[in-house]
């Protein structure tokens, strides 16, 4: 900055601003502390710009009051015990939900079950064994572009793989497998992050110790990265239950007379409800209320898992220290 | 494949009545790439001797150590030639990394405690090697953290975060660990950078009394530490091993070389 040999440019050296800070009473020797017009001048900009910053955040919050506030109004009082444990008649008009709310917790379970094994393998692969080649730069693209794929894709991916292929037929298996193959990336990616984050001192010092490497992982990586683990289920079930095209056509149907018996049967899904009874459906006045209840449990749905999940995610964390 | 624990026939007799060789480097080097970190190193590691290592930062000490028990295999890029013999075995051609790697304890330069309680910061290499009775883990604990002057801190609290212990405590604690898996041979990385010299000087005890027990290889920047301990130095600088002699000798005038002289003196470095 200023060199202190060109005093017109070094303002603290001024005498004027000294005179001035002492004719503001302050109390000598603390002249030099007093802002010169350059610092104020930073200061008001630096001030400015957290509130745009502020600004902009409280943007972000904005839509989701607004989304949470609206379903609360239009389907919260139809939110009834009724609403939770019946199934729909009349054309979806009347009724409940049932079905579709426990098919939408098989679907998500199964994609969990699928998903998280093969991920969580995966990703320790990757972070803890893998070295820097080509089959390793190739995979990790690999994920990258997997978690690009837009979901309508994978949707039909599971078509032609899981229910003809596999032969698993329109069913839960089906549909399970499809989400678990569009969530995957995430569940890789969180766990490769939270196995890295574990200190490298501490393999190197188990390693010393005469451990394998996967004496390691077990006794040392794995109980270290268990909440990071459990942030990448937390997206995976957000996802999981709120998609909808992947699990149209592998296995969630417009209306099942009956609850999943095994997972070889279709299921009627929240996601797919939502769009069937805005869309699909004739609503009247007295009925219009209904897409917004479906939403809302929708919505509570993740959130009950999701907080499930971070209940567990804080109770494995008050364990790590160091 | 488990290496046999050394046989006193399979280490080499001096003619001269000194301790056998436990440990014997030739032709040492080791690269990074294409940056070399230790050139064309010879040297012997007597049984039950101190064998300090003294040398500026860049000086090769730590990969050294690192190319003793094999930990080269875990940092990518790094080549080691040359022949390090340990217990009458080259360890280039022990295929059962882990028996080596139990043969030989390592204390870091950070004292590392495993976010495992401090019993089980102890307990991990017994149980790695199988043991599972309870009473002989206890036992082996309670002598590793008394061997390791920690015993009498934290007996009442064994079931504590090993992390959490200070940063003196800690040290004391990697040393237990490392003394858990019985080594031969224990390398010791400037373990007193981030522990207090009162703390210091007690490792430095416990040091002296293991020296009846087991070999310690002792990498220090601290000139007068290697001084207090080692029975031989050897000092190192750029790569390169420039003199080896009795502690007594290097620092009683007998060092040859000048760079000796000038880093003993602390005129650089």
């Amino acid at each position: 900055m200023s060199a202190p040999s060109n005093p017109s440019t070094n303002p603290s050296r001024n005498p004027g601003t000294e005179r001035e800070a002492h004719a503001n009473g302050a109390p000598a020797g603390q002249h030099v502390f007093a802002a010169t017009a350059r610092e104020g001048a930073s200061l008001r900009r630096q001030q400015a710009i957290r509130g745009l910053f502020l600004l902009t955040t409280m943007l972000l919050v904005l839509p989701v009051l607004a989304i949470l506030g609206k379903l609360a109004i239009e389907g919260g009082p139809a939110l009834t015990w009724e609403f939770f444990t019946e199934e729909p008649r009349n054309g979806m008009k009347d009724g409940g939900i049932f079905p579709a709310l426990v098919g939408t917790i098989w679907l998500t379970a199964g994609a969990l079950g699928v998903a998280v094994p093969l991920g969580v393998a995966a990703a320790i692969y990757l972070s803890e064994y893998a070295r820097d080649n080509w089959l390793t730069r190739t995979i990790n693209l690999a994920i990258v572009n997997l978690a690009g794929v837009p979901s309508i894709v994978h949707a039909l991916f599971g078509v032609g793989a899981f229910v003809h292929f596999m032969a698993f037929g329109t069913s839960i298996l089906a549909a399970s497998c499809t989400l678990a193959v569009m969530t995957l990336p995430v569940v890789i990616v969180s766990t490769r992050e939270s196995l890295q984050a574990v200190p490298r001192a501490f393999r190197e010092a188990c390693w010393s110790l005469g451990a394998t490497r996967w004496q390691t992982i077990w006794r040392v990586v794995l109980p270290n990265s268990g909440s990071g683990i459990l942030t990448g289920v937390i997206l995976v079930v957000s996802r999981a239950v709120g998609e909808t095209a992947p699990i149209m056509f592998t296995g969630a149907a417009f209306f099942v007379p009956f609850l999943p018996q095994s997972v070889f049967d279709q299921t009627m899904a929240l996601s797919l409800h939502l769009y069937n009874v805005s869309t699909q459906v004739n609503l009247d006045d007295q009925h219009k209320h209904l897409p917004f209840a479906v939403a809302l449990t929708l919505i509570l749905v993740v959130l009950a898992m999701n907080a499930l999940a971070i209940w567990f995610r804080m109770k494995l964390r008050g364990r790590k220290k160091w | 494949m488990v290496i046999p624990p050394p046989l006193p026939s399979a280490t080499s007799r001096p003619t001269d009545g000194s301790a056998p060789t436990l440990l014997a480097v030739s032709g040492l080097s080791i690269r990074y790439g294409e940056k070399v970190a230790l050139q064309g190193v010879d040297l012997d590691v007597r049984q039950n001797e101190i064998f300090g290592l003294i040398g500026p930062a860049n000086a090769g000490k730590t990969s050294f150590l690192r190319a003793l028990n094999r930990m080269d295999e875990f940092v990518p890029g790094m080549q080691v030639d040359g022949t390090i013999t340990f217990a009458g075995r080259d360890v280039r051609t022990i295929r059962n990394l882990y028996a080596l790697r139990r043969h030989i304890g390592v204390v870091f330069p950070l004292p590392v405690g495993l976010p495992l309680s401090i019993y089980d910061n102890v307990a991990l290499a017994p149980r790695l090697r199988g043991v599972r009775k309870r009473a002989e883990l206890d036992e082996i604990v309670q002598r590793c953290l008394t061997r390791a002057a920690l015993w009498d801190e934290v007996k009442d609290r064994l079931k504590n975060l090993g992390s959490l212990l200070s940063g003196g405590q800690q040290q004391r604690l990697t040393i237990a660990r490392a003394l858990s898996q019985d080594p031969e041979l224990l390398l010791l990385d400037e373990f007193s950078i981030a522990v207090d010299p009162v703390t210091t000087m007690r490792i430095e005890e416990v040091l002296k009394e293991l020296r009846h027990e087991l070999t310690i290889v002792l990498v220090t920047n601290l000139v007068q530490q290697a001084r207090r301990l080692a029975d031989r130095t050897a000092f190192f600088l750029g790569g390169r091993c420039v003199e080896i002699g009795s502690t007594e000798e290097l620092f009683n005038g007998g060092a040859k070389d000048q760079r000796t002289i000038d880093y003993l003196e602390g005129r650089f470095g």
